[in-house]
């Protein structure tokens, strides 16, 4: 099965008397947006920082491209193609939106070790970073600072430096947050895009987003896949419906 | 790209007009004690640019960049020691001389201070915030106490220099030539800094200061920054101790003390951290503020230590934040 973008082997993690991943088995195939849904608290985030590599799991392992990467840190599982997303947005606020973007066409290009030549007449970088920030919308603030940016512009810029990267595969931790409906829309046209690009894992909270995007969805509740199926699999599942859709419909 | 000149570039232009014309002033007046506080100024703003990097740019509050300073200082103080008394500074396994010559002192200064930043940064940039501090105020209080004890370069006394030591072509002991010299090194780690700053390299630790967990993320490792970072900041901070020690003609274990330390960080947060010229702005008032002030009274730090409250409780920015307004983002 070397055709597995990414793939998590029986995961697990504690903290303390919370088992907070428990047995977590997931796959990730080319082409294709694997959803990750689950109630607040059921181990979505830790999930994903294991996966990014910020937290060890306790056992279990990760593999990203058939290459066991379980031990090596975040920083050499980006440079193998692993780009994530965070759920509170993690951007260098006295920037600029072009500087956020250029730190992923950085980490890309794997040569920070320059010191002289300024960054941003460096071509090859910037050329990335602006067509990451034309494809999310953007460039017309390119040279706005991070801080001013609305909530909605930060969630974008977020997504243009997992962009920036070329990656191989996306992890992206609720990029709808916060977006309302239109915001919503438009993310939701744009990864629908994206997959063709990279294979995304996509933990999310609105389900709209998540039924029009998804060819898969696994169901996570108190740190265990308690379902996984396709959109009409999980919606007709009655476990699932009691412990998480409710009465959604 | 053209580039408009912003109010901090022309604040920055007139603190450099400053720094040429009042020692040209000071030489026309025939008032050679000016030109040495100006030197001293010159040559401490040159220290705080070099802990500017770590701090300003980093993000690293090290509370022990007088190691750096005392390690410049001693590579000056025993190389000129050796020569002036025709020793050798040691015969196995190979033969060193002392020597005079700046250029060789400076050599030995930047390249020893850089090497002792690289270890000392590996051992404590695992640890962030008041532990960074701690365990860089440790070194330096393991330094201060190791140069007291070194009996063998004077101990608690120090070493004294008969001669200032010498530069090709140029006549040291000329109070105005040794300034020049060390303006043109004040200059030239500000163009260092300036580009630093703009560099990719710049644009990661930048962001490894505010953001680690991204930077991480994009396939950088923060660490490793940051201990690039200390190591170019310790070795121009350890440069600025071998002009000092060669200023007084005198070098001593106070060059390592943690007050030292200290001051160079209240240089910058006079100034304004991460400001291309705050550490110039911060020592070149904290130098004529210990020579007026401590003219009039012993206890003159205690306007110093009001004007720092000032500007933490006021300007965050420093003076230059104060008159300049917010920083600009580099284009
Ligand atoms: N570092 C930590 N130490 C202790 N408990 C933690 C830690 N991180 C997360 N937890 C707990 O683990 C559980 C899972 O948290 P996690 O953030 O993964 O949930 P989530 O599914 O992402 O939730 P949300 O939808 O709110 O983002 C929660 O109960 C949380 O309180
Ligand atoms: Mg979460």
């Amino acid at each position: 099965m070397t055709d597995l973008v990414l793939e998590t082997c029986s995961l697990n993690k504690s903290f303390g008397a919370l088992k907070a991943t428990d047995a977590v088995s997931i796959t990730l195939k080319p082409g294709e947006i694997h959803a990750i849904i689950g109630p607040n608290g059921a181990g979505k985030s830790t999930l994903i920082g294991q996966i990014s590599g910020a937290l060890p799991p306790d056992s279990g392992s990760v593999l990203l491209n058939g290459q066991d990467v379980t031990t090596l840190p975040p920083p050499a599982r980006a440079r193998l193609g692993l780009a994530r997303t965070f759920q509170i947005s993690q951007l260098a606020m006295e920037d600029t939106v072009l500087q956020n973007a250029c730190l992923g066409a950085l980490g890309a290009s794997g040569k920070p070790w320059r010191f002289f030549r300024p960054a941003l007449s460096n071509t090859a970088l910037r050329d990335a970073a602006e067509r990451a920030l034309e494809r999310v919308g953007l460039l017309e603030h390119a040279a706005t600072r991070t801080a001013e940016l609305s909530h909605g512009q930060r969630r974008q810029l977020e997504v243009a430096i997992a962009l920036s990267l070329s990656p191989r595969a996306f992890v992206m931790d609720e990029p709808m947050a916060g977006l309302g409906t239109e915001g919503s829309a438009t993310m939701t046209r744009f990864l629908d895009e994206l997959r063709r690009e990279a294979p995304i894992l996509l933990v999310e909270h609105d389900m709209d987003a998540v039924f029009a995007l998804a060819d898969r969805i696994s169901v996570l509740v108190y740190g265990r896949i308690i379902a996984s199926g396709t959109v009409d699999e999980i919606r007709k599942d009655q476990a699932v419906r009691e412990a998480y859709l409710g009465d959604a419909e | 790209m053209t580039r408009r000149l912003t109010r901090e570039g022309l604040l920055n232009l007139a603190v450099l007009a400053g720094l040429v014309i009042l020692p040209l002033w000071a030489l026309w007046a025939d008032e050679p004690f000016t030109i040495t506080l100006a030197t001293r100024a010159v040559v401490l703003a040159l220290a705080a640019v070099g802990l500017n990097i770590a701090l300003g740019i980093g993000g690293l509050v090290s509370l022990g960049h007088a190691v750096f300073f005392g390690i410049g200082g001693y590579a000056m103080g025993i190389l000129a020691h050796h020569a002036q008394t025709y020793t050798s500074v040691m015969e196995w396994p190979f033969v060193i001389e002392g020597t005079k010559n700046m250029p060789i002192i400076w050599l030995v200064a930047t390249v020893v201070s850089a090497f002792a930043a690289f270890l000392i940064g590996l051992l404590s940039l695992r640890t962030s915030g008041v532990y960074f501090i701690m365990i860089t105020l440790a070194f330096g209080q393991m330094f201060f106490y190791f140069a007291i004890s070194w009996s063998e370069y004077g101990g608690e006394d120090g070493l004294s220099i008969y001669v200032r030591n010498s530069f090709p072509g140029l006549n040291t002991l000329v109070p105005i030539q040794f300034y020049g010299l060390c303006l043109a090194i004040l200059l030239a780690a500000l163009a260092l800094y300036s580009a630093l700053m703009r560099s990719p390299f710049g644009l990661a630790l930048n962001a490894a200061r505010q953001v680690p967990e991204r930077v991480r993320a994009v396939g950088l490792d923060p660490f490793r920054l940051r201990l690039v970072a200390f190591v170019i900041s310790g070795a121009i901070t350890g440069l600025a101790g071998a002009l000092f020690a060669d200023l007084n003609r005198f070098v001593s274990p106070t060059m390592f003390s943690w007050q030292l330390s200290g001051e160079l960080i209240v240089f910058i947060i006079i100034g304004g951290v991460a400001r291309l010229f705050g550490p110039v702005v911060g020592a070149a008032l904290f130098v004529a503020l210990e020579h007026w002030l401590g003219g009039l009274s012993d206890y003159w730090h205690i306007y110093l230590g009001a004007l720092l409250l000032l500007i933490v409780l006021f300007g965050r920015g420093g003076l230059i934040g104060m008159f300049a307004g917010r920083g600009k983002i580099h284009d």
